[in-house]
């Protein structure tokens, strides 16, 4: 299905996939690599994923949102390397109203967080690097040898 | 019946699971009849399965399942480290 991308994501042209004369509202989320990190100051990251699953997760995902509300929904994930400001995720809804379009959308986001296996690596000024955790203390683990 | 040899499933590691373990793909092999348990043991034997945390995700064949699911000949499974996307 092509959920992840190594190429930079063309927001246009996913508003334009899921628009539609009956679709009065639209709502797009980008999730952008940020500059700091737990008070680190970040320098790029790189994605790492699982691909397979990751089409699999997001094709969930997108089916879920669509089932429960009448909408029709787009998203993309960047893996590899990214810098600052990048944009990392892009998320496109779009219904006849825009609480559908407005709730698909926050579903889909958190939904992705949650179940999509995308592992971020982040690299800090300082000159450290580390996998971002959301489960442990501070929100990352030092990446390197053990 | 003589005993089964079990069965020999391959094992995808990630991101600082990876690292973990030195390396991204493992064969293990679990008894006959086994479980997702049974995969999660023969894991924490490899060299740096020591150092994986108490609780892990596991997915097989790219669906996050628990513990006490079957694994057999052919399933792929993943050790999934927290997820940090989006």
């Amino acid at each position: 299905m092509g959920f992840l991308t190594p190429d930079r994501i063309d927001l246009p042209a996913l508003v334009a996939a899921v628009s539609a004369p009956e679709r009065g509202g639209v709502v797009t989320f980008h999730g952008l690599v940020r500059d700091h990190h737990a008070g680190r100051r970040v320098l790029r990251l790189e994605y790492h994923a699982y691909a397979p699953m990751v089409e699999a997760e997001c094709g969930r995902i997108m089916a879920e949102a669509e089932d429960r509300w009448p909408c029709r929904v787009i998203l993309r994930h960047r893996t590899g390397g990214l810098a600052i400001g990048d944009t990392a995720i892009a998320i496109v809804t779009a219904a006849a109203h825009r609480g559908e379009a407005f709730d698909a959308c926050r579903y889909v986001i958190e939904a992705v967080k949650r179940r999509v296996p995308i592992w971020k690596r982040e690299y800090y000024a300082d000159g450290t690097e580390a996998w971002v955790d959301p489960t442990a203390p501070g929100g990352t683990v030092a990446a390197g040898s053990p | 019946m003589s005993t089964s040899p079990g069965s020999s499933v391959r094992v995808l590691l990630f991101a600082r699971y990876a690292e973990l373990l030195g390396t991204e793909a493992a064969e293990i092999t679990i008894p006959a009849g086994g479980t997702v348990s049974d995969a999660v043991v023969a894991i924490r034997a490899l060299p740096g399965g020591h150092l994986l945390p108490p609780r892990l995700l596991v997915a097989r064949n790219l669906v996050q399942v628990g513990l006490e699911e079957p694994v057999g000949p052919g399933d792929e499974l993943a050790l999934l480290p927290p997820m940090s996307g989006g």
